[in-house]
């Protein structure tokens, strides 16, 4: 990163505030504190929260690791599981996009899930209930971390939070292809037609799209870096319709991770035959 | 109409205790009503800082029952009857005695917050902006400095060294008023990352949670100032589009 020092600028109008210009001020640290020495006051049940969230989580990781590595019963005509969408290697059931050779043997899954997986892992509203639920950073409000030191984002690894945008571009290219999925599923073997899986994997791509849509590196992309809105009429307008569903992001953070395994599910009984998908026409 | 039972701390730099006082309960009352009426009856060096008893004055912060809130907005019809209440300090700044804490430490972090600069006034002399330009920082100016983000802030109130290197929610909120702000032609971001310690906050809401004003301080201050210091120091996609564009 250049270091800018007060000669960068050659006039003061476009000079702005850096390093060099902060006057370091005494604070006061290392005074007694008022109140018990005690882990929390709190009467309430602050660990319900978190108890769920671990629970929640835990339990979506540990079914989607084995839908991924298990390899098989992903596709079943015109279904395909979110899970291994889109489907980029040679030895898919489902020829997609077989970008990857007959070199690679084991589940295509893991080719693309680590796209979502990082963009779940470094998304703001997971972030939060991560650190508050398995990292004790804090458990809850006013309740006191699990550890002594605590350096936040500031390094590694952490400070690779910064990159979640990037998450978000490949977040976006995967609600294309999922969306071309949902299309598909109402293209039969015997002609077009609507099955139950249709509906699943429909809705399954419109809640997945609200949560990427919904997303807080989105909101500033769309706009949020700007600080005059009058001059960006268009961006005003995605700004404050992303700042609209942003508002409802966790609810379609909870919502998308347990309908997209959900939809696994159904195409994986459907595909192992357990169940029979009804098909409405 | 039970008895409220309140358990106050008392005390100061060289130690204190929660002590209990019992007296009528009386309708319509919140905590600060109570805290009054022991301090008129049966406590009179009892140490509370209050001023407008209306929410507008961020004066009367403190932790009932373990959650940082105003005394004068936490109503008693809020409480179970019969229910022991616990009024304690802030915990993350110095006690001084009671209920009142040294707080000095927001206003010396506020020094650290560069001022507002202003792009030159237009050829009539004013300074013109459109209301859906200040619509956002004007959330931030609903704040009324009571300092529960900052007690809140896990960053500081569990990690008293951090205090030398993170400004906190609050000022974060006063930054991103100024950064937003239309007319400011200031770019704060290399303060925000490098000296006021933007990157330590972990986006857990408490701030958010507490605040009396409902101000979205994660989701509409912290977050935008993060994806800011983004723009420019994490996202080399960004740093080009800049160096095409001959921005900053």
């Amino acid at each position: 990163m250049r270091v800018r020092t007060a000669e960068t600028y050659k006039t003061e109008e476009e000079r702005v505030s850096i390093t060099e210009d902060l006057k370091p001020t005494p604070v006061a640290i290392s005074g007694v504190r008022g109140g018990p020495d005690v882990h929390t006051l709190r009467k309430d049940r602050w660990w319900l929260v978190p108890t769920l969230t671990v629970l929640g989580l835990t339990a979506f990781v540990a079914y989607s690791a084995w839908a991924a590595l298990v390899n098989k019963d992903y596709y079943s005509a015109p279904y395909i599981s979110p899970f291994y969408s889109p489907c980029i290697a040679s030895n898919c059931t489902y020829q997609q996009l077989p970008i990857i050779g007959t070199w690679w043997k084991i589940s295509p899954a893991i080719l693309v899930l680590v796209f979502p997986l990082g963009f779940r892992l470094t998304c703001y509203y997971y972030r939060k209930a991560y650190y508050r639920s398995f990292w004790w950073a804090p458990p809850a409000c006013a309740v006191a971390d699990a550890r002594p030191r605590y350096t936040g984002e500031t390094r590694f690894p952490l400070i690779w939070q910064n990159i979640h945008r990037w998450f978000f571009y490949f977040g976006v290219i995967f609600v294309v292809f999922l969306a071309i999925d949902a299309v598909r599923a109402y293209d039969f073997p015997n002609g077009w037609g609507m099955g139950l899986g249709s509906l699943i994997l429909t809705v399954n791509v419109i809640l997945l799209g609200l949560y990427t849509f919904s997303c807080h590196a989105c909101r500033h992309l769309c706009g949020g870096q700007m600080d005059q809105f009058s001059k960006h009429p268009v961006r005003y307008k995605l700004w404050s319709g992303v700042s609209r569903i942003n508002e409802r992001h966790q609810l379609f953070a909870w919502m998308s991770l347990f309908f997209v395994a959900f939809t696994d599910l159904y195409v994986r009984l459907v595909a192992s035959g357990t169940i029979h998908d009804p098909r409405f026409f | 109409m039970a008895d409220v039972k309140m358990h106050l701390w008392r005390g100061d730099a060289g130690g204190g205790e929660f002590r209990e006082y019992r007296l009528p309960a009386q309708e319509g009352e919140v905590v600060l009503d109570v805290v009054h009426r022991i301090q008129a009856t049966q406590a009179n060096d009892l140490a509370v800082r209050w001023n407008c008893k209306a929410g507008k004055c961020g004066s009367c912060s403190a932790e009932i029952n373990g959650k940082p809130r105003l005394m004068c907005m936490t109503r008693m019809d809020t409480f179970t009857e019969g229910e022991t209440i616990t009024v304690a300090p802030m915990r993350t700044f110095p006690i001084i005695r009671d209920l009142v804490t040294d707080v000095s430490f927001n206003f010396e972090m506020a020094k650290r917050v560069p001022p507002f600069k202003p792009r030159p006034r237009e050829a009539d002399g004013t300074h013109r902006m459109a209301q859906r330009d200040v619509d956002r920082p004007q959330e931030f100016h609903k704040c009324i400095e009571c300092f529960l983000c900052q007690d809140v802030c896990h960053v500081i109130r569990d990690h008293e060294e951090n205090k030398k290197h993170y400004a906190g929610p609050r000022m974060f909120v006063r930054y991103a008023s100024l950064e937003m702000n239309p007319l400011d032609t200031d770019d704060r971001r290399e303060l925000l990352k490098n000296e006021m310690g933007i990157g330590f906050c972990n986006i857990t809401k408490c701030c958010t949670e507490v605040c009396p004003e409902h101000i979205k301080i994660t989701d509409n201050a912290i977050i935008p100032l993060k994806e800011r210091v983004v723009d420019r120091s994490y996202d080399p996609a960004a740093w080009i589009g800049r160096k095409i564009l001959r921005r900053g």
